[in-house]
């Protein structure tokens, strides 16, 4: 499958900036999902001129499914170079499928203070939501059946990548 | 080996946590990694996870102990499970009760994790055979046998100062006969890959064929800190010695005791370690423990995310059969 990643990103940064100036937000903070939501924050910081540094998290301690499948294996550490309290933050990952990463998030944000207000952004929404979760930006839409699973490389060069499961 | 056998599971993955011997360099990995990424809660406004809600731990400590009990329930609770904490040797086996009847009550509570503590060598693995399958087992010190989550904070301290082992000189000082902090060290810096592991001690403080280990053996404290890059010195325990291994507490702070002046044979950078607590003016002087390169806090510190670490990841073996990586 050959999808135009940088496309995808510019019109994110367009659908992102006008949103922010809808809602009159000046200083926007981004906080990318790792693995693939960290490269896509960084993109769009980029995109959107952003100074302010970039945060990351990892949500495997926050996941709903630790009593079922342990933990993850590679953890990577939760950067928040900032304080939280009263921020507009942005939520960025690659693919949005059943919400529960987010859900996930959003708890590991506000153990770290109270937003002032968080927006989501994921480059793909496949479809499969199974919490009343929904992304404010969006790259593209995908449907997907549910043996079949769509990933991003990178960081250099984007790719999405589309396999079907090991059943 | 069958000890190793037991705290892995068929895939390979920790499910006790009983001794670093017999482990592979990526569980060590793994641990210091997922440590590693537990370490910033600390510094958040809530310093909690909801990984191990609703699970319960036990610290079973046969002997006394309060710095390692203590990391251990800040680790779990930290984690966001409920914490038991049990001085068994001040209670039910006063009055009699066998090690496996105090298993089978504490059973009965429906905990998670027994975190065991005790003056035999091979209690925690014991106790790891006859727990039922969903209980994790830890071991937080058994005899002169292993403390392996002593030794994983303290090879997660020399991390955090130097990038990488192969090059490194570690001279682990003092009492290694009595210490099981030094045997697990020395297993986790062997598996890492350290570049020379020395014991420094008098030969009356020193375990029969301790170059088996995979150590250098010194009997002199200059030569043996000479270009090291990690120093560990380890408690005199004087209430585990009988009869006559020391001259006098004096002459051995003499001979072993390190002092500003010793400390310059070492490298300008090395950092000084110590599992605690220390005997101040017997193995350590007072100016070394406190100073610029003393890392003995920070060691105690560390402890409590790398408990964490294995914490999460034994439970999280025994939550789910095998994890099928998307």
């Amino acid at each position: 499958m050959q999808v135009d990643t940088e496309r995808l990103l510019n019109a994110m940064a367009k659908d992102l900036q006008r949103l922010l100036e809808e809602r009159g937000i000046d200083h926007p903070t981004l906080v990318g999902l790792h693995t693939g939501g960290v490269w896509i924050a960084q993109r769009l910081q980029t995109l959107l001129g952003i100074p302010e540094p970039l945060g990351s998290l990892d949500i495997s301690f926050y996941r709903d499914d630790f009593s079922r499948l342990g933990m993850h294996p590679q953890v990577k550490p939760s950067h928040l170079p900032f304080d939280v309290d009263g921020r507009h933050i942005i939520l960025v990952d690659d693919v949005l499928y059943t919400g529960r990463t987010v859900r996930a998030a959003l708890n590991e944000l506000f153990d770290y203070g109270r937003p002032r207000s968080v927006l989501l952004a994921a480059l793909v929404d496949r479809g499969g939501r199974e919490l009343p979760i929904e992304a404010n930006v969006v790259g593209t839409r995908l449907t997907l059946r549910p043996d079949e699973n769509i990933k991003l490389s990178g960081p250099e060069p984007l790719q999405l990548i589309l396999k079907k499961k090991l059943s | 080996m069958s000890l190793t056998n037991i705290q892995l599971d068929n895939h390979g993955r920790l499910r006790h946590f009983l001794t670093i011997e017999g482990l592979q360099r990526q569980h060590l990995v793994e641990i210091l990694d997922t440590a590693e990424s537990l370490s910033g809660v600390a510094e958040r406004r809530v310093k909690k996870l909801p990984t191990l809600r609703g699970k319960t731990v036990v610290n079973m400590f046969f002997e006394s102990s309060t710095r390692t009990r203590t990391t251990f329930e800040l680790a779990a609770k930290r984690l966001s499970a409920d914490v038991l904490n049990l001085s068994i040797s001040t209670s039910s086996t006063v009055k009699g009760e066998t090690l496996l009847d105090t298993l089978r009550n504490i059973e009965a509570m429906q905990c998670d994790m027994f975190v065991v503590r005790h003056a035999q060598s091979g209690t925690a693995e014991f106790i790891a055979r006859h727990v039922k399958p969903h209980i994790a087992v830890l071991n937080a010190g058994d005899g002169r046998h292993a403390h392996p989550t002593q030794a994983m904070l303290d090879v997660f301290t020399i991390r955090r100062h130097k990038l990488d082992f192969a090059n490194l000189r570690v001279a682990i000082v003092g009492d290694i006969l009595h210490s099981r902090v030094a045997r697990s060290q020395i297993h986790a810096l062997n598996i890492l890959g350290a570049g020379e592991v020395r014991v420094v001690a008098p030969k009356t403080l020193l375990p029969a064929c301790v170059e088996t280990l995979g150590v250098q053996v010194f009997h002199d404290l200059q030569p043996g800190l000479r270009d090291a890059d990690v120093i560990i010195m380890l408690r005199l325990q004087r209430e585990r010695m009988q009869g006559a291994l020391l001259p006098s507490a004096q002459e051995y702070y003499q001979q072993y005791g390190l002092t500003e002046e010793r400390l310059a044979l070492a490298n300008p950078d090395a950092i000084i370690m110590h599992p605690g607590p220390i005997n101040r003016g017997m193995e350590i002087d007072s100016a070394v423990a406190d100073g610029p390169r003393s890392v003995i806090l920070e060691q105690v510190t560390n402890g409590i995310a790398v408990r964490m670490a294995i914490m999460s990841i034994t439970l999280g073996t025994h939550t789910h059969p095998f994890r099928e990586d998307t």
